[in-house]
């Protein structure tokens, strides 16, 4: 994937490239709004990485504001270290569809970034899905893997969908968290990786091969092991 | 290791501890005590203006008014013997009265059309008087004695003219009186405005002087400082008060920032110094490449604990600064706690504790639901966190009295009486707490939330164990500090 990043910090925007290009993507990077708006507004991208606070007179969200009225909707991930919840809800307000705080670890940027580009690249609704012999049924609400029907809560039904809408990604507890629950703060204890062992020990456990993989220091995947 | 975060005053510069009150001298026409000062002597001086005009209206303009009344009299009764006699008639009457006048002071003058003297005590017409719609005063001189009149013109029919008029030398001594009464009456305004423009001022720097000490005081530093006051109760104590309260709640919030810096500076050092020996050690002794990576993410992990307790910090203050008070809306309590129990309910179960949750099926509440759900979620997160494997949570959400109260009961270790007053308090930990992971800031926030709604939290002795209630107005304009 093209992926741009506008960042003005040289260690952070030196780990970000270096990272996304090993993880098999073609990066550019600006290290100041000029640059970045005019990259972003000139070239296609599948998805941006905007850090808000830029030197050259053109900050963040001016870059977002300015692509959005010019109708362009790459995705855009703000990366920045205003924390605030008054600050998250300006940036998504602004046209950004996902906002990140730093620091960050790059495992969350990596699968955040991915989950973007991807989105809106489905063709229209999907009513089903399906990972290997295990498929998920939105209409009828019913999973079935081998052929054999399993019962899941509502909740454990909207998780194992989180999961199988982005099989083949990493998927963050904070992304779990946020997708599945709609929480926006850190519950401290491991109540995602509790939620997800329960979805295990119905979907996994009385079947030969898992499908639901940790991704140490990441999150969880849902893919089948090659 | 606390005073090295205390903040100390900076030093008191030379030039200020000489003048008395702290500041230069202002400008004279920049100072409000001079202001002031005109102001009182500008409304002095309008007001004696006032005065003297109406005065003078009162006296000389009366006479005026009575002199104008007794010649338009005077002319009625000429114009009345004129219908009846015509010329002649009027001629004898002005002959009468002029013989009659015993005070010598009426002015008349009858003359043809071509301006020759038929009657009256004035020897010609006199040349300024063309209109027979005003009033004119004259210079006359009778019986060779310079005088002022007073006249008014009457045409009569087949061009002859009446002058009718008083003498009124009488008038202008009396002017002259009043005249020099006003001038003496001026120099005494003068006087009076500019003693009082000075004791207005001296009083306006005199009520000031306390509060500009004061403030002077604690811009170098001295915040125990505060404005005297007067016992007089008036507006000036009144604003001292204010001052004063305004002052009490900045070292409050001053004091609360010390504290917090101070816990940041102890807390954060243990997490810290972990993070930093794990590198340096790693660095010195890591025999293989795997140690050093398990070294480095192991320091990662602890920095991650550290940013975990600044976001957490950062979000108490956000929420205390009130500024969220916006997102404030209805929504309904139920659901919130029901999926809260949900999410927990597992986590609890792993620990084999029964989380069980007793709420009606709809609960109004108002405020920000973000923020409820996070400070239901901390207590939850506590309360299973110290729960003994086979014990049972409690989750019951009810509404009394207009307000919403949520509590969570626990059957562990509870809190010491003692320790139950600053449990909320940033970064305490109990005893039991020690052995657990935590930064201390979970009460904290709850406590915040529930003063941001104008609520409260309280802990008490659940027997075994803790019940954190946090109770919320549930009226929309409760909100408050």
């Amino acid at each position: 994937m093209r992926i741009l990043v506008v960042e003005d910090d040289k260690d952070v925007a030196g780990f970000v490239v270096r990272g996304l290009r090993e993880a098999g993507h073609v990066v550019e990077h600006a290290d100041n709004g000029r640059d970045g708006l005019f990259l972003a507004a000139s070239e296609t991208f599948d998805a941006v990485i905007l850090d808000r606070m830029l030197p050259g007179g053109i900050d963040g969200l001016h870059i977002l504001e300015t692509l959005r009225g010019q109708k362009n909707a790459v995705p855009v991930l703000i990366l920045s270290a205003l924390a605030e919840v008054d600050e998250r809800v300006r940036g998504l307000k602004a046209g950004g569809d996902d906002y990140l705080t730093k620091p960050f670890a790059f495992a969350e940027l990596l699968a955040r970034v991915e989950a973007l580009a991807r989105r809106g690249k489905g063709d229209g609704p999907v009513t089903k899905l399906a990972v290997g012999d295990l498929e998920l049924d939105l209409l009828s609400r019913q999973v079935k893997r081998a052929g054999q029907k399993i019962d899941l809560q509502p909740r454990e039904f909207r998780l194992l969908e989180y999961l199988m809408r982005h099989a083949g990604q990493v998927v963050t507890r904070t992304m779990l968290l946020e997708g599945v629950w709609d929480y926006h703060f850190d519950p401290q204890t491991n109540v995602i990786d509790v939620h997800v062992s329960r979805l295990r020990q119905k979907v996994d456990k009385p079947f030969p091969t898992p499908l639901i993989h940790t991704v140490r220091n990441a999150g969880y995947m849902v893919k089948v092991e090659a | 290791m606390g005073t090295d975060l205390t903040v100390t005053p900076p030093p008191a510069r030379q030039p200020r501890e000489e003048a008395p009150r702290g500041r230069p001298a202002l400008p004279l026409f920049r100072s409000a005590g001079v202001r002031f000062a005109l102001v009182y002597a500008g409304l002095l001086t309008i007001s004696a203006a006032a005065l003297a005009i109406f005065l003078w209206w009162a006296t000389a303009g009366l006479l005026d008014r009575q002199v104008q009344a007794a010649i338009r009299a005077d002319a009625r009764g000429l114009a009345e013997r004129w219908e009846e006699g015509g010329i002649p008639a009027l001629v004898l009457t002005i002959e009468d009265r002029l013989a009659e006048n015993v005070d010598d002071d009426a002015i008349y003058l009858l003359v043809t059309p071509l301006g020759r003297p038929l009657a009256g005590n004035l020897a010609r017409w006199p040349a300024a008087v063309t209109r027979t719609d005003g009033w004119y005063d004259l210079p006359v001189k009778r019986a060779g004695v310079a005088s002022i009149g007073l006249v008014h013109r009457y045409d009569l029919p087949g061009g002859f003219r009446l002058l009718v008029g008083r003498d009124v030398r009488n008038r202008v001594q009396l002017h002259r009186l009043l005249t020099d009464a006003l001038l003496w009456a001026i120099g005494v305004v003068a006087i009076m405005v500019t003693i009082g423009a000075a004791v207005v001022r001296s009083l306006f720097r005199r009520t000031l002087a306390s509060v500009s000490a004061t403030a002077t005081a604690i811009a170098a530093g001295d915040f125990t400082r505060r404005v005297r006051l007067t016992g007089r109760g008036d507006e000036f104590d009144q604003l001292a008060e204010t001052i004063n309260e305004m002052l009490d709640r900045i070292a409050r919030l001053m004091d609360g920032v010390r504290q917090v810096s101070n816990a940041i500076a102890h807390d954060l050092r243990t997490p810290i110094t972990r993070a930093r020996t794990r590198l340096e050690d790693a660095a010195i002794h890591a025999g293989t490449a795997e140690d050093l990576r398990a070294a480095i993410e192991r320091a990662t992990a602890d920095l991650d604990g550290i940013v975990a307790v600044f976001q957490a910090l950062l979000r108490i203050s956000e929420i205390e600064a009130g500024s969220r008070r916006s997102a404030f809306a209805r929504f309904d309590a139920a659901p919130v706690l029901a999926d809260l129990a949900e999410l927990y309910g597992a986590v609890a179960e792993e620990k084999e504790v029964a989380l069980v949750i007793a709420a009606p099926d709809h609960l109004p509440a108002y405020g920000d639901r973000d923020m409820v759900q996070q400070a239901v979620a901390n207590l939850l997160d506590n309360a299973v966190k110290f729960s003994p494997p086979g014990s049972t949570v409690r989750l019951e959400a009810r509404l009394a009295a207009g307000r919403l109260a949520i509590s969570v009961a626990d059957q562990g270790p509870g809190i010491p009486v003692e320790d139950r007053a600053r449990a909320a308090e940033r970064f305490f930990r109990g005893e039991a707490a020690r052995s657990t992971p935590g930064a201390g800031l979970g009460l904290a926030l709850v406590q915040a939330v529930a003063q941001l709604h104008g609520g409260e939290l309280t802990l008490e002795d659940a027997a075994p164990g803790l019940c954190a209630r946090l109770v919320l107005p549930v009226a929309e304009n409760a909100a408050g500090a």
